[in-house]
């Protein structure tokens, strides 16, 4: 008996790990362990067996039943993973062979800008006002301290509008009804903030603005970003500081050097233009220092009392400050355009090179600039 | 505004060097937009003699000679034949650039024989067009000298820009009195001739600082044989235009070149010198920022009168054009014809020529605004005018016609009438209060008073103790307290400002930005992550791009070009144009949009453009061929903007009538109920594209931002999550659909078909040809059908599967078989 068994496990236990397919692993598995096999069959020798006999076979017997049970297991995990990387191996493909490409649209330079002052000046307690681009003489000019005769009328090189003219001519114009002009600055939002809301006022107010111009520097139509603060007791001081945190701010530099410079603006009084420094770096000017010199990018002043009054405020009370600066020159010298006339070219080449990500929303906490 | 440092320094007695003066001068508001220096050009060449000079052994029309420049002889090879021994004249040495012939010069030998430099002509300097000869300077020209500082070319030209504000400083000593009173040195007194004199010549120097001792010797000296000379007959019969018109006669002037001194000012800042009496005007007007006109009396018939113009009454004006003029403009005339657009430009009639010999010089003051409106409505610009529009200083007629004179006398003779003066100038005094305390609480910046008194009396204000401030009377500008803190701030130091910052406005940070902004901003960027390229395109198109469109309701009265003359009703014109640009360059796909206004009758709308054309889908190793854009693809784009707009997509309904522009079967509208349409979507009329010279097929959307209802603000609160307790079961149908009935149509009927269970209908294929009756097409519908309470039971699902045909047969669908 008991060396019939060592012969069965023996058998048994060499044949199941060689057995070479699931087929041959099964057909072993019914010879040991099926209704007939050589295993069962040893099992129900068990209920014919003397007690002691059980005793002394049953463990040898169940022990056997288990080896098999467990070595029949063993194979069949090692057929199957075998079986599975031989049909992985199949499979096999060139993974070199190109993706399909995402499609990346791209954000404008001069919106990428706006929203970047949007979210500096939303830090400064600034809104973002708007108004119509269609103005009328009386927005754009007259309110703003630049009556018809005024010399500086001329340096505007306004778009008029037929319309305007026809009402001229039909004597229905009104000048602070009729919409007679492409606004040649945000300016007049200045005076629409004024005439619709109480003070204190700050708001930025960027937009398009148009002046017959067109030639390397200058486009008929460009952008521009008013700022407007009115309060009590502001000063030339916070302007100052108002534009150097908003510069600095902006190019995201501690070392932005402003100068100002005293100039004419016929609704600020008094007026100054405001240079920054730049510094040569590879060939290219860039903001910050002022070893290379100095260029103009906005034009500020303390409103005029004349200008506040239009606006039905009292200059005795309330004072304060307003600038004016072109987006479409920020842009470039932030982001290194050398060139305005693309900006309104719709170039796709253009676009993908000097656009943004639509992931890349200027917040504070992630720095207002988006890196190349 | 350009000037001299020589001249300048005539009213400046300053020891300034000229990079402290440039920089004083941008830091007090006169801003440098150039520093040129004629001298610095011409620095290498030399004052030299010619020694000997003799034939060029191989060419007859040279000459070989030896030439001192003050190191020796040279050999020097010269065309001219002007060229002599004896000659002095102006030496290049190997080494200098010669402007006139954009040539650097080098030691070459010419026809065999070695030139170690070059004799010079005008023209070679650029100093004149003479170029017959080299120059031929005085026998007692310092051989050696720099030529520069032998000719007085070292003279620094300064060009400032002058804003509108500022007439004192249209005349050089406007900008000497500032710089004075920036603390660069003091400002020279101006020395007036104070009647008329009948001079001794005086030998071309400057006399508009004539000595006391100079005039009182000319006035002892007069001789007796002088024929009185009549006063002009002047007067001003339109004193709102002309308040005041002063003049004086000269007879028995010569008229002919001005001295040097004067032809070399005028021509170092770019005037052209044309004759003395001519040039005398123009150098006043520079000088001291006193225009003045001269006429030659030959030419006038009886008295000049200032005086409004007639309708439609003519005048050949000095730069040969006739302008007809109108009722409102002030014109100077005699009995027969007008001579001169007061204050603008002189009459060609009347103006001075070689043959003058008794002229009338005007010196008068024309209101501003009369000016600025004659000169707007004539579209006639000069320098008389851009000072007289600024305001001249009223109190400087009679100075400024005895400068004039006095110069006239010097430079061209004669005998001076006495003055004749016709109405008053506007010499009221303008006095404003002033509290010092304002330089601080306006300029921000604290400036003792003491100091801010000594600044404004330095620029010609008169500060009583009790701070009332007379303006000086050049300075019309000024109106008010905050124009003299500017004045403070300017000269003491606009940089000295120190920052304060903004005061945080209290309480919690509210946003910024208006909801139609940030609606703006989702719209934008959804459109970028979708793969769209933002573009920015113009406002104004041409009428004809324009007119698919409705037409621009804006056209501009002075358009750049017709290209550019009408505000756009749509953004799709201008993005189809960088689209037909785009595809010139190459570009195989494009997506562009835009987010804008268009420019309708009754408002500024904000609106998205999007232009999809050329392949949506490269070619491609999996997809195979490539693909182009259809409608549904526009459609999805409409449909992604809107919903990132916040749009209820869902219950937008789509309908036809996109209009004219767009292809009649393959486009639509959505809207919200049945009017307000939210968006237009398809494919472009092929014959509009063919305007914008583009061939293929183009997809456009365009969604109107202002149309969408307003967001309820609802809180950051969201309703509780509730999933259904039950899976969902899925149903499809295979319909027969006869054609014109719309899948929106059908899938709308099988989701009413029971509004309990069915939460969503959608359609996965569609299909017609074979198998399918004619005038019809296969619609199949996948049901989504929701259990509530308890799980559908089988009679449960084909009651509902009745309903959904039911319903689909309402719209003449038939289950197919």
């Amino acid at each position: 008996m008991s060396e019939d068994l060592d012969t069965l496990r023996d058998h048994l236990l060499t044949a199941i790990p060689a057995a070479a397919s699931p087929e041959a692993l099964e057909a072993l598995r019914v010879e040991a362990l099926g209704k007939q096999g050589s295993v069962t069959q040893l099992l129900k020798t068990l209920g014919k067996m003397t007690p002691e006999q059980r005793q002394s076979d049953g463990p040898r017997i169940n022990g056997l039943r288990e080896a098999v049970a467990d070595a029949i297991a063993t194979r069949k995990a090692s057929l199957d993973r075998a079986a599975l990387d031989a049909r992985l191996a199949s499979e096999t493909l060139d993974m070199t062979l190109p993706a399909e490409a995402p499609l990346a649209g791209t954000v404008h330079p001069v919106s990428q800008v706006m929203d970047e002052l949007a979210e500096i000046f939303a830090d400064l307690g600034f809104a973002v006002a708007t108004g119509p681009e269609i103005e009328t003489d009386w927005h754009n000019f007259t309110a703003l301290n630049i009556p018809e005769t005024h010399p500086a009328r001329a340096m505007h090189d306004t778009f008029y509008l037929q319309q305007g003219l026809d009402a001229k001519a039909g004597g229905t114009f009104d000048e602070r009804a009729t919409f007679s002009l492409l606004r040649t600055h945000t300016s007049p939002v200045q005076i629409r903030t004024m005439l619709q809301q109480q003070p204190p006022i700050r708001i930025i107010a960027p937009g398009r603005t148009y002046r017959s111009d067109s030639d390397a520097t200058h486009t008929p139509m460009f952008h521009q970003v008013e700022g407007l603060v009115i309060d009590k007791g502001i000063t030339l001081g916070h302007l100052k500081w108002t534009l150097e945190t908003f510069l600095k701010a902006f190019f995201e530099r501690d070392d932005i050097v402003l100068r100002l410079r005293p100039s004419y603006f016929p609704f600020t009084e008094p007026s100054a233009e405001v240079d920054v420094g730049y510094t040569i770096e590879k060939g290219k000017r860039v903001i910050g220092g002022s070893g290379g010199g100095w260029m103009e990018v906005l034009g500020s002043g303390m409103v005029h009392p004349k200008v506040i009054a239009a606006c039905g405020l009292d200059p005795e009370e309330w004072q304060g400050f307003a600038f004016g600066c072109g987006i479409d020159r920020l842009a470039m010298l932030k982001y290194g355009m050398d060139d305005l006339r693309p900006f309104f070219d719709g170039d796709i080449r253009w676009l993908k090179h000097y656009g943004f990500s639509a992931l890349d929303v200027p917040t504070l906490s992630g720095g207002v600039g988006a890196g190349a | 505004m350009k000037f001299t440092l020589s001249w300048l320094r005539e009213h400046l007695d300053t020891d300034a060097d000229l990079d402290v003066i440039v920089e004083t001068l941008t830091r007090i508001g006169l801003e440098v937009e150039g520093v040129h220096n004629p001298g610095d050009a011409l620095k290498a060449f030399r004052v030299a003699e010619v020694l000997t000079a003799e034939r060029h052994p191989q060419a007859d029309k040279l000459q070989v000679l030896s030439v001192d420049a003050g190191d020796g002889a040279l050999q020097v090879v010269c065309g001219a034949p002007n060229a002599r021994a004896g000659l002095i004249g102006v030496f290049g040495p190997p080494g200098a650039y010669v402007p006139g012939l954009d040539v650097t010069l080098k030691v070459a030998a010419i026809r065999g024989v070695e030139s170690n430099g070059m004799m010079c002509s005008t023209r070679e300097l650029e100093l004149g067009e003479d170029h017959d000869g080299i120059i031929e300077l005085p026998a007692d020209a310092p051989v050696g000298t720099p030529f520069p500082d032998y000719a007085g070319l070292n003279d620094a030209v300064i060009d400032i820009s002058v804003t509108p504000n500022r007439q004192d400083c249209m005349g050089v000593r406007g900008i000497a009195r500032d710089l004075a009173a920036a603390g660069l040195g003091t400002l020279k007194p101006l020395t007036v001739p104070r009647s008329p004199v009948r001079p001794e010549p005086v030998e071309g120097h400057l006399s508009t600082s004539v000595t006391p001792a100079e005039r009182g010797a000319s006035t002892s000296s007069a001789r007796t044989d002088v024929v009185p000379v009549e006063a002009p007959d002047v007067r001003t019969d339109d004193p709102a235009g002309c308040p005041a018109f002063y003049a004086q006669n000269v007879s028995g002037v010569a008229n002919g070149e001005s001295p040097e001194w004067l032809r070399r000012r005028l021509t170092a800042i770019g005037q052209k010198p044309i004759s003395a009496l001519v040039d005398i005007t123009n150098y006043v007007s520079i000088d001291l920022g006193r225009p003045l006109h001269v006429y030659d009396r030959a030419t006038l018939s009886g008295g000049l009168v200032a005086r409004k113009a007639e309708d439609g009454e003519q005048v050949l004006a000095l730069n040969g054009k006739t302008y007809t003029l109108d009722a409102t403009m002030t014109v100077i005339a005699d009995d027969a014809q007008v001579h001169d657009i007061a204050g603008i430009m002189g009459g060609e009639h009347s103006g001075v020529s070689a043959d003058t010999t008794d002229v009338l010089i005007e010196c008068a003051y024309f209101d501003p605004d009369h000016i600025a409106r004659t000169g707007q409505k004539l579209l006639l610009t000069s320098d008389a005018r851009q000072r007289f529009e600024r305001g001249v200083d009223p109190a400087f007629l009679d100075d400024g016609l005895a400068i004039a004179t006095r110069l006239v006398l010097d430079l061209c003779g004669g005998t001076p009438s006495p003055v004749t003066r016709a109405g008053e100038p506007p010499l009221a005094p303008r006095v404003h209060a002033y509290d010092p305390a304002k330089a601080e609480t306006l300029g921000g910046l604290a400036v003792p008073a003491d100091r801010q008194r000594a600044i404004l009396e330095s620029l010609g204000f008169v500060v009583g103790d009790d701070w009332q401030v007379t303006v000086p009377t050049w300075r019309r500008d000024v109106d008010g307290a905050a124009d003299l803190v500017e004045e403070v701030i300017r000269i003491e130091g606009i940089d000295k400002v120190a920052p304060v910052p903004l005061p945080r406005t209290p309480g919690v940070a509210k946003p910024t930005a208006t909801p139609e902004q940030k609606l703006e901003r989702r719209v934008r960027r959804a459109a970028a992550a979708r793969g769209l390229d933002e573009a920015v395109t113009w406002s104004f198109l041409s009428e004809a791009q324009a007119a698919p469109f409705g037409g621009g309701a804006w056209s501009l009265a002075n358009p750049i070009s017709e290209d550019l003359k009408v505000m756009r009703p749509s953004l799709l014109p201008g993005l189809l144009s960088a689209t037909a640009r785009n595809l010139k360059r190459g570009v195989t796909a494009v997506r562009l949009f835009e987010v804008g206004r268009r420019y309708l009758a009754e408002a500024e709308r904000p609106t998205v453009g999007v232009v999809l054309a050329g392949n949506r889908r490269e070619r491609g190793w999996r997809e195979g061929k490539g693909a182009g854009f259809d409608a549904y693809d526009a459609k999805a784009e409409a449909l992604a903007l809107l919903a990132a707009a916040g749009a209820p997509v869902d219950n937008l309904q789509v309908m036809g009538e996109a209009g004219d522009a767009w292809h009649p079967g393959q486009s639509g509208t959505l809207r919200l109920g049945s009017k307000t349409v939210l968006a237009r979507f398809g494919m472009l009329h092929p014959s509009l594209l063919k305007a914008f010279d583009l061939d293929g097929a183009v997809a456009a959307v365009e969604v109107y931002l202002d149309a969408l209802p307003a967001r309820r603000a609802s809180g950051f609160m969201r309703p509780a999550f509730a999933p259904p307790a039950l899976q969902s079961v899925r149903r499809d149908f295979a319909f027969l659909v006869p054609a014109g009935v719309s899948a929106d149509a059908l899938v709308r009927a099988v989701r009413g078909a029971d509004k309990a269970a069915i939460v969503a209908a959608r359609v996965f294929d569609v299909f017609t040809g074979v198998g399918v009756e004619d005038g019809h097409a296969s619609v199949a519908v996948e049901v989504t059908l929701q259990p509530i309470d308890k799980s559908f039971t089988d009679a449960d699902l084909k009651a509902l599967a009745d309903k959904v045909v039911a319903a689909a047969a309402k719209q003449g669908a038939s289950l197919r078989g």
